[in-house]
C-alpha cells in the first residue's frame, strides 16, 4: 500500500500556520548531502525540491512523531506541536 | 490568574494517572492537553497491563473499552521468507485477573480521562503548555498557548509524551538524540471477529501478541508487532532511528516489507487499512533517565523515559510513575513543601519499585546492542539455517547433520565471536 494512500486515511484538522520550519536552507543546500529527513519523516513531510534548491515540508500531513527534530543531523529542523486542537486526531491511535 | 494546586501537562496513561491519585489526594488538579480530547494524540503499539492499571482505577476491566485479553505472546525470528516461532498459551489470562489487554488508545484514554474527572480532575483540550511560570526561581505554573493562558500552580507534573520540551525547557532533561528513540508506525487494519479468531487460534474474545525480530526490522535494533484488537489488527515496527538513518530506511517501507512476509501476510489478508499512524518509542533505557524532580516539578511517563521495550512494557511504568507522582505532590502540598528535596521522594519511591529496578537491570542493554549490530542480522540467520539443516529429511545420518550445522554455525560467526556474543546477551539481559 501506498504512503499516499496511507495517509489519506488520516484525520487531520490543518492549521493555517505551519509549525514545521527549516532553520536555514543553506544548510540543507550546501552541507547536507544525504538529506535523511526525506526518508526518515514516516509521512514524507519533506522532499528535496531541485527546482528551487531548498527542501520542501507539507506540514499538513504531519503525524507528529518528533523523528524530524531528533533525526536532523544539522539541527536544522525547527519542529514545534501545532497550535491546541489542530493537526493530526488519531481515530484509533 | 486561576490557581491549582496540581497542573498535569499531557492527557495520556502517566498523566491521567497522576490526575486521579492528585485528586484522591483532595488536590485541586488540571490536566492540560492539547488533542481535541484525550487520546486523539495518542499513540501506543496497544498493550495495556492490568496490575497497574488496576492500581490506578480498581477493577477497570469491568467497564473500560479494551479489546481482547491476551492469552498467547508469540515470538518469531524472521529470516528471508523462514521464521523461527516460540511461544506462550494461557486460557487462564483470559479470566480475571488478567494480565493484559489489547487497547486502542483513542478509547482507552478518552474512558481514562472520564474517570479522572469522576475523580474530580479539571481537563481543558486543545491546549497547548509552552514553558512554565517561575518566581524567584520556583515553578509556580504554566504558561499556555491561549490568551491570558497563565495558571498557576503548587506542583507541575511533566507527563508531555516522548517530545520532551518542557522537561528540556526545565532543565531536567536534554535533548533527545538518534539513538535512543525508535521511530515506530503502525496501521490499524480491520478484519471480521470470526477471522481474526481463527487465523490466531483462540476462543471467541481472546487476543494474542507476536513480537518479530531479526529481518522484521531488516536486521536493525528494533521489533515487529502484531497484536489482535477485537475487529481489526494493530501491526507495526519500530527501529533505533540512527539505524534507520544508517541504512536509508524509511519507516513506511519497513512496516510494508513486514506486512510481505509469508508469516505475516496470511495474517493480515482481507483486511482493510483503517489508519496509519506514527510514534517514537523513547529507547534510552536507565542512562538517559533525566532528572526526575526539581523545585514544584516531576516528570513522568514518556518523557522519563520509562520505557522497558524488551518486556514490551511501558504503560504500565507510565501509570506508575504518574501514580507516584500525584501522591508525592498530594503529600507534598499538605506538608507545605514542595522543594526539591520534597519531590525527591518521587525518585525514591521509583527506585524502590519495578519502575527504575527493571530499568537499572537492562541498564548495559541499549550499548550491547549499539556495539554489536551484527546481532539482529547474522543470528536468526544463523538459527533458520540450522532449523532446516535439522529438519531436512534427506537421508544424511544426524550426527553427520549435527557436525554439519555446527561447521555451519562457525562459518557464520567464530567461536570466540559466539562465545563473546553470549556473554554479552548474558550481562545485557540477565
Amino acid at each position: 500500500m501506498k504512503l499516499d494512500d496511507k495517509l489519506y486515511l488520516v484525520r487531520f484538522n490543518t492549521d493555517k500556520l505551519n509549525h514545521i520550519k527549516i532553520s536555514d536552507p543553506k544548510v540543507c543546500l550546501n552541507q547536507c548531502q544525504d538529506k535523511p529527513c526525506t526518508r526518515f519523516c514516516p509521512a514524507h513531510v519533506y522532499d528535496w525540491d531541485e527546482e528551487e534548491k531548498r527542501i520542501s515540508v507539507g506540514y499538513e500531513g504531519c503525524l507528529e512523531c518528533g523523528t524530524c527534530l531528533i533525526g536532523c543531523p544539522y539541527g536544522n529542523i525547527i519542529w514545534k506541536y501545532p497550535r491546541g486542537g489542530f493537526g493530526v486526531s488519531w481515530k484509533n491511535g | 490568574m486561576e490557581n491549582f494546586d496540581v497542573i498535569i501537562v499531557g492527557g495520556g496513561p502517566a498523566g491521567l494517572s497522576a490526575a486521579i491519585s492528585a485528586a484522591n489526594g483532595g488536590m485541586k488538579t488540571l490536566v492540560i492537553e492539547r488533542g481535541d480530547y484525550p487520546g486523539t494524540k495518542n499513540v501506543m503499539g496497544g498493550i495495556l497491563y492490568t496490575k497497574a492499571t488496576d492500581m490506578v482505577v480498581p477493577e477497570f476491566w469491568k467497564e473500560a473499552p479494551l479489546e481482547r485479553p491476551i492469552i498467547e505472546q508469540r515470538l518469531a525470528m524472521l529470516s528471508g521468507d523462514e521464521s523461527i516461532l516460540a511461544g506462550y498459551r494461557d486460557p487462564d489470562w483470559a479470566k480475571e485477573p488478567y494480565n493484559a489487554h489489547s487497547i486502542l488508545r483513542v478509547k482507552f484514554d478518552r474512558w481514562l480521562a472520564q474517570q479522572a474527572e469522576k475523580a474530580g480532575v479539571m481537563i481543558i483540550t486543545e491546549t497547548l503548555v509552552e514553558d512554565l511560570l517561575y518566581q524567584n526561581g520556583n515553578v509556580v505554573g504554566v504558561r499556555t498557548g491561549r490568551a491570558e493562558g497563565d495558571l498557576g500552580a503548587k506542583v507541575v507534573i511533566i507527563a508531555e509524551g516522548v517530545n520532551n520540551f518542557l522537561a528540556v525547557k526545565t532543565g531536567l532533561a536534554k535533548p533527545l538524540k538518534p539513538a535512543s528513540v525508535a521511530v515506530t508506525v503502525k496501521e490499524v487494519i480491520a478484519l471480521p471477529k470470526e477471522k481474526i479468531e481463527d487465523r490466531f487460534c483462540l476462543d471467541e474474545g481472546q487476543g494474542a501478541t507476536i513480537e518479530l525480530y531479526g529481518d522484521s526490522t531488516a536486521g536493525m535494533m528494533g521489533v515487529g508487532f502484531i497484536y489482535t484488537n477485537k475487529d481489526s489488527i494493530s501491526i507495526g515496527v519500530g527501529a533505533i532511528l540512527a539505524s534507520v538513518i544508517r541504512e536509508q530506511w524509511t519507516p513506511n517501507d519497513l512496516l510494508e516489507n513486514l506486512k510481505a512476509k509469508p508469516y505475516v501476510k496470511r495474517l493480515l489478508q482481507g483486511g482493510e487499512t483503517k489508519e496509519y499512524l506514527a510514534h517514537l518509542i523513547p529507547e534510552g533505557g536507565y542512562t538517559q533517565v533525566p532528572r526526575l524532580h526539581r523545585q514544584g516539578v516531576m516528570v513522568v511517563g514518556d518523557t522519563a523515559m520509562l520505557m522497558n521495550s524488551l518486556n514490551r512494557e511501558g504503560s504500565n511504568l507510565a501509570m506508575i510513575s504518574g501514580k507516584i507522582a500525584g501522591e508525592v505532590a498530594a503529600q507534598a502540598i499538605k506538608a507545605g513543601d514542595v522543594s526539591d528535596q520534597a519531590m525527591a521522594v518521587y525518585e525514591a519511591r521509583l527506585r524502590d519499585s519495578f519502575v527504575l529496578k527493571d530499568l537499572y537491570h537492562y541498564r548495559h542493554m541499549g550499548e550491547f546492542f549499539e556495539n554489536n549490530p551484527h546481532l539482529l542480522k547474522i543470528y536468526p540467520k544463523m538459527f533458520s539455517k540450522a532449523a532446516k539443516m535439522y529438519l531436512t529429511a534427506d537421508g544424511t545420518p544426524k550426527k553427520q547433520r549435527q557436525k554439519e550445522i555446527m561447521q555451519m554455525l562457525f562459518e557464520q560467526r567464530s567461536k570466540g565471536g559466539i562465545i563473546k556474543d553470549i556473554y554479552g546477551a548474558w550481562r545485557a539481559l540477565l
